[in-house]
């Protein structure tokens, strides 16, 4: 067991996964020579050479493609965007391609891509480099898309990706990467279906994904100093919802906040109140609450960005409210 | 070539002709819905490029790939006719099972990977599987049959220049039929020549006649040998016409009837006949006992299999989404 950082655990399980399987192969730019924006690949370009460790010039939507139609003849890409924001170059091959082309071919072919892509604000990136998105991918029919929170998600959950045999979206943060946890030493891997309970609770449930699980794991602390007991539930997977794990926390604490650093129109905390709504109506004591970003493109300046997203402190008040404190 | 092959392909051509007159007449009969693209006078071009493929071994073939215009792609390809006639019914036994039409035939069992109907987007998934082949070190390469509309994409850029850079297995075949659906060529292009266009990556190009399937064959075999001896990619131009609209909806309001008229004079099915006529391998009469024999086909069995098909069942909307048999180990659930 040691300490290691998000991206050193993604960075291991391209690693070993490519040595396992000539077929993975990894694709994006400036992830072999450079070793990788976030280091995500650092040292596989010297090992594994240049046909596995490509770097792509900057056409998002077509090496994207490519990735796709080489795992469609049985190679395993690991495609990076190097932000989700041009991710969005990439949808028609992911989202008119990758997506369907299992059901429109009648199951006669697969797309067994993994994309990996930060979403989410860092410091002063400005509108373009800070877009999330997470919603746009979790509401297409065909993906399977995974945001894990930590560097145990990070290694695991890449390693199934990888031998998945469905297109998986994995949305990273850049306020992540350097985050770290103490990881196994032998392999392991992490499934792509499931939310966890990351604090067991019994007053609130705070649901989060991605770092807004961090922003409610704070909150739940200082909840905790008000005699709150908060349970923290980590989506982890988008697509599918897991709404078994959301419906028995709900039931159990009767009163929860979604908090996400997205925007909120019709975003994942208006997917999740929905299915709260359908599935445990009546277990509820309060009105859920959402702890979202402002409707805004994100700004520069760093005022009005702290404005515009939501932070702990937000969570930690809109649990007051949820528990009628304020 | 020799006489026998000269027959078979044209009776191949005559038959992709009567197949896609008879999509039009089940499409008006409402029994095939949606959109229908037909590829009666391109003929020579899938016909000719692909009879200098690897076809006929199954998963080892080369790989094919093209737009929305796919059904004859498909059938040369090596899809079985039924099963395309069948998809484009809806059918559970058609290539797609039903849930493609006519837009997405799909036979990886032959290595047909699909029709696409976004414009363009063929060109990196056969630059993909360009890239499957020579990961894999086979001797296989890519094919991609596009029209010249989709150069004015991204993707056509995009993907030229990656094939090049990384000395991709691919041939482009650019099927230029002189209309962007309804714009004509000099209305949307600057540069009128689409192989000049992919000059400008480096990479090895030419145009030919595309309705005379000898022409095709000899300038397909070139380029083949080429893409397969490792040399890289190229791009391929072959000057064409579609006799029908853009799809079944198009009144061809854009184009002159003098202009159909003088296509029409280079159909590669009459051309063709006429040359192995006067060659001596055949008489009119051995044509019209070739299209009977088609005609037979058609109805007696590969109409009749789409017609008596059984629809997909409803409780089998959800297959395909993802993989219907996940393994526990990669996707879960979670255990808490």
């Amino acid at each position: 067991m040691a300490e290691i950082a998000y991206w050193e655990a993604i960075r291991r399980a391209h690693d070993e996964e490519m040595a396992n399987n000539r077929m993975v192969i990894a694709m994006g730019e400036d992830i072999g020579v450079a070793g990788g924006t976030y280091k995500a690949t650092l040292g596989l370009y010297d090992k594994y050479g240049e046909e596995r460790v490509i770097d792509t010039p900057i056409s998002e939507n077509s090496y994207t493609g490519i990735g796709i139609g080489a795992s469609m003849v049985g190679v395993r890409p690991i495609i990076e965007i190097m932000s989700i924001n041009f991710a969005l170059l990439a949808l028609d091959t992911l989202v008119n391609a990758a997506a369907k082309i299992r059901y429109m071919s009648g199951g006669r072919a697969q797309c067994p891509i993994v994309m990996r892509t930060p979403g989410g604000t860092a410091h002063q990136l400005a509108a373009q480099h800070s877009a999330r998105l997470a919603r746009m991918f979790m509401s297409t029919s065909g993906l399977r898309v995974v945001t894990p929170r930590g560097p145990i998600d990070a290694y695991g959950m890449l390693k199934s990706a990888v031998r998945c045999n469905d297109p998986v979206i994995i949305i990273e943060h850049e306020q992540m990467y350097n985050l770290k946890e103490e990881v196994p030493d032998e392999e392991f891997f992490r499934p792509l279906e499931g939310a966890e309970i990351v604090r067991e609770g019994s007053d609130i449930t705070l649901i989060g994904y991605n770092f807004s699980v961090h922003l409610c794991l704070e909150a739940a602390k200082r909840l905790e100093a008000d005699g709150i007991n908060a349970e923290v539930l980590d989506l982890r997977v988008l697509k599918p919802l897991d709404r078994e794990t959301i419906r028995k926390s709900v039931e159990k604490t009767h009163r929860v906040l979604i908090a996400e650093e997205d925007e909120a129109p019709v975003g994942v905390g208006a997917e999740i109140m929905a299915l709260i709504n359908e599935d445990c109506f009546f277990a509820l004591d309060a009105q859920p609450v959402r702890i979202h970003a402002a409707d805004v493109p994100v700004p520069y300046n760093a005022r009005l960005e702290k404005a515009a997203i939501p932070s702990a402190d937000d969570v930690y008040q809109g649990a007051l409210k949820v528990m009628g404190k304020i | 070539m020799n006489d026998a092959d000269k027959k078979r392909l044209l009776k191949e051509m005559i038959f992709f002709r009567r197949f896609e007159d008879r999509t039009f007449e089940a499409y008006m009969e409402r029994k095939i819905g949606g959109f229908l693209h037909l590829y009666s006078g391109q003929e020579a071009v899938a016909t000719g490029v692909l009879e200098k493929a690897m076809l006929g071994k199954g998963t080892d073939n080369d790989y094919v790939i093209t737009g929305y215009r796919d059904h004859v792609h498909a059938l040369k390809a090596g899809a079985p006719a039924r099963e395309v006639m069948a998809e484009l019914y809806g059918k559970e036994t058609g290539s797609s099972r039903g849930r493609g039409g006519s837009m997405h035939i799909f036979d990886p069992s032959v290595n047909f990977m699909g029709g696409y109907a976004l414009v363009g987007q063929p060109f990196p998934l056969a630059a993909g599987l360009a890239m499957g082949c020579k990961h894999k070190g086979t001797k296989q390469i890519a094919i991609c049959f596009l029209g010249d509309g989709a150069n004015n994409q991204g993707t056509f850029h995009e993907t030229m220049n990656m094939a090049k850079v990384w000395n991709l297995p691919v041939l482009f075949v650019c099927e230029n039929n002189g209309y962007a659906i309804g714009t004509h060529i000099d209305r949307s292009t600057a540069v009128k020549d689409q192989y000049k266009r992919v000059c400008a990556y480096d990479m090895q190009a030419s145009q030919h006649d595309g309705m005379d399937i000898e022409i095709v064959m000899e300038a397909a075999e070139q380029a083949i040998d080429f893409v397969r001896s490792g040399k890289g990619p190229y791009f391929i131009e072959f000057m064409t016409y579609r006799f029908r609209g853009h799809s079944m909806s198009d009144a061809k309001g854009y184009r002159t009837r003098e202009e159909e008229i003088e296509w029409e004079k280079r159909d590669p099915i009459r051309v063709f006949s006429k040359r192995l006529i006067e060659q001596g391998l055949l008489t009119e009469d051995d044509i019209k006992t070739m299209e009977r024999e088609i005609d037979d086909e058609m109805e007696n069995d590969i109409i009749k299999f789409a017609e008596e098909s059984p629809e997909p069942k409803v409780e089998d909307l959800n297959k395909f989404v993802l993989d219907d048999n996940p393994d526990p180990r990669w996707i879960g659930p979670l255990q808490q």
